[in-house]
């Protein structure tokens, strides 16, 4: 191995250490059986008896998954139909307000987006009595605003660069315009509402500012329930939880990996 | 008879740019019609509103007696394959075919029925199952010829049809579109920018530029009288030769040219007076070039020198240098095997033309 090729490795491995070095240490570290999260006591899987004893833990990640897969359902419906008149409604009044307006949220701070909803949800409350109690509902629609943003640029860049004439084409054999977005439109732009979905749920599962903006008491998210634990310190069953979702992530990925694999072949 | 497509007052205005400019237009049943023009000329434009996707800013649009001005894509009896092929990538060549029969509810024995008929038709049986991806690009255009026939439409409509396909391929193609056109009796009307293939596929022409017809006739026609410069340079190659009416009468036409540097003569009646400028054009391959000077049988005959040449095979090209330093194109059909030149650069050569291969150009 000559120097130029060992300075490339190296600079290599330093990378993937500084990407993965953390989350190995977590992994690690749920398997500890210290009470103190930082200095090692041996090998023991009680952190995750912990972890499933714990209800509040068990409640905020119930609720974190279902307001995910709520609001990147929704967002990828209205996203898919904003993308739709962006990329095939080449002339409309009011065409480049709206496309600011839907990709706005995108370059939003998330302080300003979160208060804002805020004061919206209790301007509602005062006015007309709902919501009534902030929680799943109102984060979900919060979710679903942003969310909206990412499915809409995706599903719209994916039209752009589909042939128009695909759709001309169903239309004159005699497709009626809504069958034909039926037929050939949603069946090419899938993958992109997928892809769409895909960051929607993530992004919603992942969000703490504006869910902590928009939810009321009693209704913790995952986020939230972690990041007010490690405020009073790391306690183990913590270790435990994210060594879970790692696992699940990775499975996730390599399983899309799988289907990709398999699809191209 | 009466016209099975017509065309009338139609314009098409987008903004202030005009697209379509008034045209009228009859095709007859059974018609290969082609439109011809270069690009922005406004054929593809008067072709989407054949198929419904542009609606005319005036005028009316008949097929078959029925006035089809303001129906929609799906509901006109006019099927069309794209210039991109537009096949469903996930759809099998099958499902592809049978898409626009599926659209009208169809009995699935007939659809199957049919769908055979169609994938003889377009020799595609082996390939019924695979998706468009796995196709080679002829084969792709036999997919979208099928899938537009398929619904046994009144009329076809074929946007560039031959442009994405390689040169061997586009011969067969043209023949085998000419020989389904025949079997089926559907008319058709194709756009193109490509001379040769509006020539050799086309029992009519109309040549097209900034959104109006030009002239409207059969190759022949348009080859042989195109009405004016643009329709003669547009078509092949055309050698011009400014002059002025010197006389005329019911039999030829007799014009002084000094770029030719003597009178010439182009039979025929012409709708031009003694005393106008006009030009007579003489396409390269209906001129003889020879090293003598030829006998006096009538013929325009010019003395000038080889300026450039050019071996295609099958024929040679020869720039002539006249006196007046007006180049004149000429093609000779290579008849005889030689590797000799039979003419090279400077030398002293005669041309010559039968006055009834000019032609008077109005501009």
């Amino acid at each position: 191995m000559n120097r130029q090729s060992r300075f490339i490795v190296s600079i290599l491995a330093f990378g993937y250490a500084f990407l993965y070095v953390p989350l190995v240490l977590v992994v690690v570290y749920s398997f500890n059986d210290s009470r103190i999260a930082t200095v090692w006591g041996g090998f023991s899987v009680r952190w995750y008896g912990e972890l499933f004893r714990n209800e509040q833990i068990l409640d905020a990640a119930f609720l974190s998954v279902r307001i995910a897969l709520t609001s990147a359902t929704i967002a990828t419906v209205l996203g898919t139909m904003a993308g739709l008149a962006l990329a095939r409604f080449r002339r409309f009044k009011g065409r480049t307000l709206f496309s600011g307006m839907i990709t706005s949220p995108m370059v939003m701070p998330e302080v300003i987006t979160g208060l804002s909803l805020l004061l919206l949800f209790v301007a509602l409350q005062q006015t007309t009595g709902w919501p009534g109690q902030r929680g799943f509902g109102t984060i979900t629609i919060a979710h679903t605003t942003f969310a909206m943003a990412y499915v809409a640029v995706i599903v719209q860049s994916r039209l752009m660069s589909m042939d128009e004439s695909l759709e001309e084409a169903a239309m004159d054999l005699g497709g009626h315009p809504l069958r034909v977005v039926f037929d050939i439109t949603l069946p090419l732009i899938a993958p992109a509402m997928a892809a769409g979905w895909l960051l929607a749920f993530t992004l919603s599962l992942d969000d703490l500012v504006i869910a902590s903006f928009v939810s009321g008491p009693g209704s913790n998210t995952l986020p939230m329930y972690i990041f007010s634990k490690v405020k009073l310190g790391v306690s183990p069953d913590i270790n435990a939880l994210a060594t879970l979702i790692i696992g699940f992530v990775s499975i996730g990925v390599f399983a899309a990996w799988l289907i990709t694999r398999r699809k191209t072949s | 008879m009466k016209n099975f497509i017509s065309i009338k007052g139609v314009g098409k205005h987008f903004g202030n740019f005009v697209a379509v400019d008034n045209v009228d237009l009859a095709i007859e049943k059974g018609e290969l019609f082609s439109i011809l023009g270069g690009s922005g000329c406004g054929k593809t434009t008067l072709l989407r509103m054949l198929a419904g996707f542009e609606v005319p800013t005036s005028g009316s649009i008949e097929i078959d007696g029925i006035d089809v001005t303001s129906q929609p894509p799906y509901e006109r009896p006019v099927n069309m394959m794209f210039q991109s092929y537009a096949v469903f990538p996930h759809m099998s060549v099958e499902k592809n075919i049978e898409y626009g029969l599926r659209r009208e509810k169809t009995a699935k024995k007939e659809i199957a029925k049919r769908v055979d008929e169609m994938l003889e038709l377009v020799q595609l049986d082996d390939f019924r199952s695979r998706k468009p991806d796995q196709l080679s690009g002829g084969q792709r255009q036999r997919v979208a010829l099928a899938r537009a026939l398929i619904k046994r439409p009144k009329v076809l409509l074929l946007d560039e049809p031959l442009a994405a396909l390689d040169k061997k391929l586009r011969e067969r193609t043209q023949f085998e579109l000419m020989n389904i056109q025949d079997e089926l009796g559907i008319t058709f009307v194709v756009v193109t920018h490509d001379q040769e293939e509006a020539m050799t596929l086309s029992s009519r022409i109309a040549v097209m530029n900034n959104g109006k017809f030009e002239q409207i006739g059969t190759p022949k026609e348009i080859y042989e009288f195109p009405h004016n410069r643009f329709v003669a340079e547009f078509i092949g190659t055309i050698n011009t030769f400014k002059g002025r009416v010197s006389a005329v009468n019911d039999e030829k036409t007799k014009v002084y040219s000094t770029e030719a540097g003597v009178t010439l003569t182009a039979l025929g009646k012409q709708l031009v007076e003694e005393g106008q400028q006009i030009e007579v054009a003489v396409r390269p391959e209906k001129i003889f070039v020879s090293k003598d000077k030829p006998e006096d049988n009538g013929d325009v005959c010019l003395e000038g020198i080889v300026d450039d040449f050019g071996y295609l095979g099958n024929r040679s090209l020869y720039r002539i240098r006249l006196k007046s330093g007006k180049i004149v194109q000429v093609s000779s059909q290579n008849r005889r095997r030689s590797v000799t030149r039979f003419l090279t650069w400077e030398d002293r050569v005669w041309i010559s033309w039968h006055p009834n291969s000019a032609v008077v150009l109005l501009d």
